[in-house]
């Protein structure tokens, strides 16, 4: 690298900062970000607690009533209040994507590695197999595995897992690759460190920041997935709360002119997808920056 | 033996107190600070530096390739005419006069094109030469450097040439537009040393054929010397001297030259230590302002380098950026016999 | 040769005992590489006696890389033998005990400074890694070494502290050479570590490797294409070309008066002052096979 090139690098090295400069650091788009994700993280905790009232509890009288009386956003179709539904909804709506993108990245990153480390036919191999799970649509699994399975959470969640991993897989491969091949890596192996070692210290935390962002793009794939899923009757069944499941029950509203139980599930979803990605890709910006 | 002192007139490029200042993270940094010299035409002018010192930026600035934002201070003069201000069609004449070769010959040629396509380009587009009598001329100036089945090379791709090869190639497109002035920031750099030698040979050769002006940017100081009239040494973003080559490595004026020459290990004999310069080089923006930037480094510096920016010091056809230049006068040269013994 | 017994240990030196006198460090004979019907190496042989210097000298596609990589472990051999130290190494090591043995006959420092650094440790960090590999030491005493280490390689304590990214190229030189010496090793491959570094910073380094040369008796490898350094630095040198030793005795012979007609166009391409540059005719440059 030049000193030409160099112009653009900081001076001084910062060690070890902390959790909140990391976070200030990310701008104000970055910070409305996490202060979105905590929201719904806490809703999904907490929800059950929190909704001012019972979730599950149907009174035809009641439907489609609009806001009013403590009723923030109204009643749905089946005359429950809609505010204490997506409270409660955030539990199921955010596990499922986040179960997604922790065995898909675990599993994706588990094989990445091992393909880049090994190279060779080891490589091809993991390589192949990927290639094959590429060509299922992950919707068409889901189906399959409700078929199987029964309809509900979990089975959808395995079969996104997998139709995802492939993804995460090839991201990562060209990564973890190009981090083996340099000779920081060579000079440990000729130290005689161990392989997993070297793996686990060293390709991996430098890779860090990219899994980061595969799996901050995945949870919004995966919630949006899942949304469709349930959607579709597949994934989360009824009663449960669950914010794809009240965007597919409160459908008929929109043309009647009751479109806020169904509006407003849609926009948890896109408000913490879009939360999700900006928060992502600021964390990657500034893990890149510091490398150089 | 001394190179005279270009005349006043009749320049073809003119340096006057360049500046430029880049912003890095927020800040306002100078990487070149107050540049001056000049080149009549068909002049070879070295200029020699090591990391920081501003030499690939001075041909950046001359090329007019800074980056956005760039804050330049004084002028540069081709033929008389402003280059900084150019635009449209005076830019474009400018950019046909002027050429530019870089280091990785590989960075900078598209590799999804052919090597005719690339070579051709600047005729067909800007010259409005038709496609065959721009292959020709490109063909014919391949034979120039060397490369004799050229109506085969037009059609090959980057990547089945080799780093000479290719560095030939670049050269052969620079002379196409006929340029009057070639910038060359480290053509050689990347190549093997024989490689190196016959790239050498083929800029000496060509720049005498084509009466070209050269500027050659090189960490190498005997490498600058083999082609140049004189060299330009650059430290911190300054020329701390120019002075003819011949004369440069044994009878140099500013103790920054003798020190990099000093530096060198010699070919010819094993030192039992070499004279290495304390620190590291500095950039124009870690260079103190108000003082001589080498003095923290100089084995000659005293209180009255640490007081002022030291004046350019003209003396014996050269120049030298160095308060103690007269009183160094001929002591700064690097000894004939190093001490200790061959192994 | 190295004390080796009385007074404290020199930090760096290798261990006492382990340097036996008349016996080589190094011993390559028959040594070949093909790569599919590209021959790398073909039939390479030499010695390094203990704390000798020898220079494998030689320019692009000349096998000079391959070499380094064969001896230390990063390439295998398709023939010949490699001995470190008495122990035969052409085989991969069979296990990672073997392989850390290995790592502390040969060691390498590598040409880029830029990345052959883990950019996310300090020096200090990066040696004491490498002295917990070899060692079982308590932290205090890894901390007095690392501390020897980096005062050896003439790294302050900032410096020592320091990411990569603050450190300038000749100072992240300096790091690697430190981890290099913290396995004590008896032979030092240099793979141009000295090319890409300013002229002032390649001076004061091969000032520091001799001097290191002198106090720990280690024995240098050094791959170069500069024949200036590797006079400054070697006393035997072998000459590459095309995979083949052209020329080998004292470095000095060899280049004040070379006998092969590569080693004199070599050393006639070597700018020095009153050097001009001459054109070979292509002719004679395309019977030799010459694509450059």
């Amino acid at each position: 690298m030049t000193a030409t090139g160099r112009l653009m690098a900081p001076v001084t090295a910062r060690r070890g900062r902390s959790i909140g400069s990391v976070l200030r650091a990310t701008g104000p788009a970055g910070m409305i970000s996490v202060a979105v994700i905590v929201a719904a993280t806490l809703a999904a905790i907490f929800g059950p607690l929190l909704a001012p009232f019972p979730p599950n509890l149907p009174n035809l009288s009641l439907a489609w009533v609009g806001p009013g009386g403590g009723h923030l956003l109204g009643f749905d179709y089946q005359g429950r209040d809609v505010f204490s539904r997506l409270l409660v909804g955030a539990r199921s709506s955010m596990l499922g994507p986040l179960a997604v993108v922790a065995i898909s990245v675990t599993a994706g990153s588990v094989l990445a590695i091992i393909a880049a480390w090994r190279r060779g036919p080891a490589d091809a191999a993991i390589g192949a197999g990927l290639d094959i799970l590429f060509a299922f649509p992950g919707i068409l699994l889901a189906v399959l595995a409700a078929a199987v399975f029964g309809a509900g959470l979990t089975a959808a969640a395995l079969a996104l897992s997998i139709a995802y991993m492939p993804y995460v897989a090839r991201v990562l491969r060209g990564a973890a690759l190009k981090e083996r091949s340099q000779p920081y890596v060579a000079a440990l192996e000729v130290q005689g460190a161990k392989a997993t070692v070297i793996c686990l210290r060293h390709l991996i935390p430098n890779i860090a920041p990219l899994i980061v962002a595969q799996a901050t793009i995945l949870f919004g794939y995966a919630m949006v997935d899942l949304a469709a899923i349930s959607f579709l009757g597949l994934g989360v069944q009824p009663p449960t709360a669950n914010w794809g499941v009240m965007i597919s029950e409160n459908q008929t509203g929109i043309p009647q002119g009751y479109p806020l139980p169904a509006l407003s599930a849609g926009l948890c979803i896109v408000a913490v997808v879009i939360a999700v990605n900006v928060l992502g890709e600021r964390l990657f910006d500034q893990a890149q920056a510091v490398r150089r | 033996m001394t190179v005279p002192e270009p005349a006043p007139g009749g320049m073809l490029l003119e340096v006057e107190g360049l500046t430029v200042r880049l912003t890095v993270e927020g800040a306002r940094r100078p990487v070149l600070r107050d540049v001056s010299f000049a080149m009549r035409p068909g002049e070879a002018l070295g200029l020699v530096g090591e990391s920081g010192s501003g030499k690939s930026m001075t041909a950046r600035a001359i090329d007019r390739l800074l980056p956005r934002g760039a804050e330049v201070d004084g002028q540069i003069l081709f033929d008389g005419r402003p280059v900084g201000g150019m635009s449209g069609n005076p830019l474009r004449r400018y950019r046909s006069e002027v050429a530019m070769i870089f280091q990785d010959p590989r960075a900078h040629i598209n590799p999804v094109r052919r090597i005719g396509d690339f070579m051709t380009e600047a005729l067909r587009t800007t010259g409005g030469v038709p496609v065959r009598e721009a292959s020709r001329r490109a063909v014919d100036m391949l034979g120039q450097v060397g490369i004799e089945d050229g109506e085969r090379r037009l059609h090959q791709y980057p990547h089945e040439l080799s780093g000479g090869l290719l560095q030939r190639v670049m050269i052969a497109t620079a002379l196409l537009t006929k340029p009057r002035l070639l910038l060359a920031d480290e053509p050689t750099t990347a190549l093997d040393v024989t490689t190196q030698a016959e790239v050498m040979a083929i800029l000496d050769e060509l720049r005498r054929e084509f009466g070209l002006a050269m500027l050659f940017i090189t960490h190498d100081l005997e490498l600058a010397a083999a082609i140049c009239d004189r060299t330009a040494v650059m430290y911190a973003g300054q020329i701390v001297e120019i002075r003819s080559s011949a004369l440069l490595h044994d009878d140099p004026l500013h103790p920054y030259t003798a020190a990099l020459a000093a530096a060198r290990p010699d070919i010819t004999q094993t030192a039992h230590r070499l004279h290495a310069i304390p620190g590291r080089p500095l950039s124009a923006f870690e260079a103190p302002a108000d003082e001589c930037a080498f003095a923290a480094r100089c084995d000659w510096a005293q209180d009255a380098c640490r007081a002022a920016a030291p004046p350019v010091a003209e003396l014996d056809g050269g120049l030298s950026r160095c308060v103690r230049a007269y009183s160094l006068r001929g002591q700064l040269a690097v000894e004939p016999a190093r001490e200790g013994t061959d192994a | 040769m190295p004390e080796t017994s009385g007074g404290p240990p020199v930090p760096g030196a290798p261990a006492p005992g382990v340097s036996m006198p008349g016996v080589p460090v190094l011993e390559v004979a028959g040594l070949r590489k093909e790569f599919g019907p590209l021959v790398a190496v073909d039939d390479v042989s030499f010695t390094v006696p203990a704390a000798g210097s020898l220079a494998i000298v030689g320019e692009s596609g000349s096998g000079k890389t391959t070499i380094a990589k064969m001896i230390v472990g990063l390439e295998r051999p398709t023939q010949g033998t490699i001995a470190a130290c008495g122990h035969d190494r052409s085989r991969p090591a069979r296990s990672s005990r073997d392989r850390r043995r290995r790592g502390r006959e040969v060691q390498i420092v590598f040409q880029d400074p830029y990345t052959s650094l883990d950019p996310r440790q300090t020096a200090e960090q990066t040696i004491d890694e490498v002295l917990r590999l070899h060692h079982g030491w308590a932290a205090a005493r890894r901390r007095e070494r690392t501390a020897e280490l980096t005062d050896l390689v003439g790294l302050d304590d900032r410096q020592s502290r320091a990411l990569p990214r603050a450190l300038s190229g000749g100072q992240r030189q300096r790091v690697a050479i430190a981890r290099a010496l913290a396995a004590e090793p008896q032979v030092l491959i240099l793979d141009e570590s000295v090319a890409a570094l300013d002229v002032s910073i390649q001076a004061q380094v091969l000032n520091l490797l001799a001097d290191i040369r002198a106090q720990t008796g280690v024995s240098y490898v050094l791959i170069s294409h500069d024949l200036a350094v590797v006079r400054q630095l070697t006393d035997q040198a072998i000459v590459l070309y095309r995979g083949q030793v052209v020329e080998h005795g004292p470095t000095a012979r060899i280049l004040d008066d070379p006998q092969d007609s590569y080693t004199r166009r070599l050393r006639a391409s070597v700018p020095r002052p009153g050097w001009k540059p001459v054109r070979r005719l292509l002719a004679a440059a395309t019977e030799n096979g010459e694509t450059a």
